[in-house]
């Protein structure tokens, strides 16, 4: 590190220990109490500033900063990539001029916001973008609490730093109580330009890997698992041309992971009190990376995701997508440090901060796990049903066969199965099953995953008649599976089974209509879509009708997970919780996997519907939702 | 004359493809003077494959040879540019082109593309080489377990047809070293006297080079190869006095821009 790093860090200290020793001052000021006095004690150590009230000015532009001690040209946000947080109240009029001094245009998305569809923030669907030199004046009422984001919404300016966190403080009682709280804001920057890291994932995929599977590992396996399975699962991939290390499209190989701008060596700091319940409010702000949270020695009782409160649910580590917040609350109860570890999905990297009771303390950061195969995820991991003699069985024959009560089986050995003909067969509740090691399955039509045949109609499928109860889980969804890379043995890991909202939601009908739209790609040459399609060559948007109670199935095509982002609207995950299921302004959906959302369409509209994935939504993952 | 149309006429149907590339409308609330959400993205690429030393064995002469590509289009259709030749040192003689193609080229599946165009075969900068044009049609893709292929039937001015094809892939010993056997493959419908090409399968090329990814835009190797002549093709290089078999080490380089 220079010696400038050095005063950088050393001012941002300083900038800490202002905040810090303003914790129950800052906290004052807000409140006109002494924190002390407040029963919710609320305080931040945001280190990249905080506007606030009922007029807030943003600047955009394009400078020259120092991130992890090395200049780069971010874009700012006020003076700071990320930029700065925006704290609202509940039942506010917010007025937010932004004003454009980059030398073309900009935009900002308030990410989970429900508001007037002209001041969402997409260029091109609900307005015309900011130009350069403008100022924009977006005026919505806040109706609504909770942790959320802000970024742009044009091109690939969002891998530029273009970001930043809002909190909403609520107008009533939160359902959970804390003395302090901070916000930990994730993201992934690449001293690239974005355009480069495209262009590079367009002409050779996989030109991030740098975890690709080698002749060692294959030697390695081969101890394990003897030859003839070794040689059978490699077959398999390679027959299908891809990669079961395909975990993650651009990678620590580029990027540096940041907690509140902030790289791991800068080791962000935020303070406690030992025995303080602290809310820690998480969120993913990055342009492309998963990250596996944890923080070894606390266990932590999630309160809410994607702003909404949950019901507590206490557990060691969770997943959160692209764009996802999750809000947890933990009690660290010794004088002592503790690493807020958060591992990138691939394994490539990771961001770090610390909670500590004085600035300058550390806690040891931990190995970071090995690169999982696609396919391995749970090997193992189920109990129950043991099929391992059922290798080179023929279950063609088994059509119209009932599975509905085989949870928890493990098919892990079945080799030499062939599925081709299994048509009409009912797995809707097959919780739990784990078919991702099935050696020398043939999977032959999947190759290349590009369905684009499969729907020639322009507008997604959509049924009416008997439909599934609300709130019920779809055939092929996988909402108590951790995912890939994640050993639920090892620790208490958060699934989107555990989601169950604190109360439910106010709109109780059931579905009138389902709508199913596919994911789909083709790795090969970074193609992505929906239903087969990208942006480009769709005619027209998707129609929802105003104020109808719509089901939205997503079934994933491909062998990547994709964050699905909904603007305007919440969408309610049917994760099986009943009347409880939680709300969502992002949903992950794992591969192969099969959700749904409930969707009351009252926002009437044009709203952005796309993959969170910002090079995936760039390559063509987007389409338009028009509610009238 | 008319052999030269037939190649011709596949090339204009395939640009006329490229040309009729539906553009989708937008169909939602957004006001004229609104810029699409998401813009349509054109890439380029560009890069030796192969630019490599020949050390070869007894009877030849040591050579400079290249194998360049490049493209610029969308994801469905993309323009090509492809050349391979080689310069053989102190012959005194100008670099041999072995193909000089522009191509059209389609997304035809997942993995493959299909590509046609024109191409020339001979000396750009001297009149003292055999030369001629033809019309190529060519498969390119990969292959399932990850062999990447070209295979392609060039028809020439004169009527002359033969295909080639080519296949590697490549072994990954580690992130950044790379074991790559390669296979060529030469086969002529008719004997063409002037190249020294008999009717039936003209040649076979094996090699295998080992590669160490400095980056992944550049990455030099080390190798070795073996061709052998056949049929026909074999007793015209005989006559020639030129070997029919041959071994030989190779020293390159793996450019992408």
């Amino acid at each position: 590190m220079t010696a400038k790093n050095i005063t950088d860090l050393s001012l941002s200290r300083r900038q800490l220990l202002k905040g810090g020793a303003a914790l129950g001052l800052g906290a004052a000021t807000l409140r006109l109490a002494p924190a002390w006095a407040d029963p919710w004690g609320q305080s931040n150590a945001y280190p990249q500033g905080m506007v606030e009230g009922n007029d807030i000015a943003l600047a955009i532009r394009r400078e020259t900063l120092a991130i992890n001690g090395r200049n780069t040209r971010p874009i700012t946000i006020n003076g700071t990539s990320p930029g700065p947080l925006i704290r609202m109240r509940e039942g506010q009029n917010a007025t937010l001029r932004i004003t454009n001094l980059l030398d073309e245009p900009t935009s900002i998305h308030w990410h989970g916001l429900i508001l007037p569809p002209q001041v969402d923030g997409a260029p091109g669907i609900s307005f015309a973008g900011i130009a350069p030199g403008e100022t924009f004046t977006y005026r919505f009422p806040v109706v609504q609490n909770g942790t959320y984001w802000y970024h742009s919404h044009s091109g690939l300016q969002e891998q530029l730093g273009h970001a930043g966190p809002i909190v909403i403080d609520a107008a009533e009682r939160e359902p959970f109580r804390y003395d302090r709280e901070h916000v930990v804001m994730l993201t992934d920057w690449t001293y690239e330009e974005p355009a480069a890291i495209f262009r590079n994932l367009k002409t050779a995929e996989g030109y991030y890997n740098f975890q690709e599977r080698t002749v060692t590992d294959f030697l390695a396996d081969m101890r394990e698992n003897g030859f003839r399975e070794t040689a059978r699962s490699r077959a398999m991939w390679a027959q299908m041309r891809m990669s079961s290390r395909d975990i993650a499209d651009v990678t620590g190989s580029t990027y540096t992971y940041l907690v509140n701008g902030q790289a791991p060596e800068q080791n962000w700091t935020a303070l406690f009190k030992p025995g303080e319940r602290l809310r820690l409010r998480f969120i993913n702000g990055s342009a492309m990376t998963y990250f596996d949270v944890r923080i070894p020695g606390l266990r932590m009782t999630v309160v809410a995701a994607d702003g909404q409160p949950v019901q507590p649910v206490p557990v060691d580590e969770f997943r959160i997508a692209i764009a996802e917040t999750y809000d947890v609350i933990v009690t660290p109860e010794a004088d002592m440090a503790y690493t807020v570890f958060a591992e990138s999905m691939d394994r490539s990297g990771f961001a770090r901060a610390t909670l500590a009771p004085r600035l300058g303390m550390e806690a040891g950061v931990p190995e970071r796990r090995r690169i999982a195969d696609r396919g391995m995820e749970a090997m193992g991991a189920h109990g129950g049903m043991d099929h391992s003699d059922m290798a080179g069985m023929d279950p063609s024959s088994l059509a119209g066969m009932d599975h509905s009560s085989m949870a928890g089986m493990d098919h892990s050995s079945m080799t030499g199965m062939d599925h081709s003909s299994m048509a009409g067969m009912d797995h809707s509740s097959m919780a739990g099953m784990d078919h991702s090691s099935m050696a020398g399955m043939d999977h032959t039509n999947m190759a290349g995953m590009d369905h684009s045949d499969m729907q020639d109609d322009t507008s997604p499928g959509a049924s009416e008649g008997d439909l599934l109860p609300a709130g019920d889980a779809q055939p092929g969804s996988q909402y108590d599976q951790a995912g890939i890379g994640i050993d639920p043995d090892e620790r208490r890991i958060l699934v989107y089974r555990d989601l169950k909202a604190f109360r439910p939601w106010p709109d109780r009908r059931e579905p009138e209509r389902e709508m199913e739209i596919h994911l789909t790609g083709n790795m090969e040459r970074y193609m992505w879509s929906f239903d087969g399609k990208k942006f480009s060559e769709v005619n027209g948007p998707i129609h929802f009708r105003k104020d109808e109670r719509l089901r939205l199935i997503l079934v994933n095509d491909t062998m990547m997970e994709h964050p699905i982002h909904l603007h305007g609207m919440w969408m309610e995950l049917e994760n099986g919780a009943g009347e409880l299921i939680p709300r969502k302004h992002t949903i992950n959906v794992k591969p192969g996997e099969r959700v749904s959302a409930l969707i009351t369409a009252d926002a009437e509209g044009s709203w952005a519907f796309h993959c969170h994935l910002l090079y995936h939504m760039d390559a063509g993952m987007f389409r338009v939702v028009k509610v009238s | 004359m008319k052999t030269r149309i037939v190649p011709m006429a596949s090339c204009a149907a395939f640009t006329l493809l490229a040309i009729t590339v539906a553009h989708a409308e937008d169909g939602y609330d957004a006001q004229g003077d609104w810029p699409s959400p998401m813009a349509e993205h054109y890439a380029w690429a560009a890069g030796f494959d192969r630019l490599e030393y020949l050390f070869p064995g007894k009877g030849v002469e040591e050579a400079l040879l290249w194998d360049f590509e490049a493209w610029y289009g969308g994801d469905h259709n993309r323009v090509y540019l492809k050349s391979e030749g080689e310069n053989v040192q102190g012959d005194g003689a100008g670099a041999e082109f072995e193909a000089l193609d522009l191509r059209y080229s389609r997304l035809i599946s997942d993995f493959w593309e299909l590509q046609g165009g024109v191409g020339y075969q001979g000396n750009v900068g001297s009149n003292d080489h055999p030369e001629r044009f033809y019309g190529v049609i060519g498969l390119q893709g990969t292959a399932p377990y990850l062999i990447e292929t070209s295979l392609d039937l060039k028809v020439s001015e004169d009527g002359d047809a033969w295909v080639q094809l080519e296949a590697e892939h490549d072994v990954r010993l580690t992130q950044h070293l790379y074991l790559q056997p390669r296979a060529e493959l030469v086969a002529s419908g008719s004997d063409v006297e002037e190249f020294h090409l008999g009717s039936g399968l003209n040649s076979l090329n094996g090699g295998l080079r080992l590669r160490y990814e400095i980056t992944r835009k550049i990455a030099p190797y080390v190798g070795a190869y073996w061709e052998k002549s056949y049929g026909d093709t074999a007793d015209m290089a005989r006559t020639h006095g030129e070997p029919t078999e041959n071994t030989g080490l190779v020293a390159g380089i793996r450019i992408l821009f």
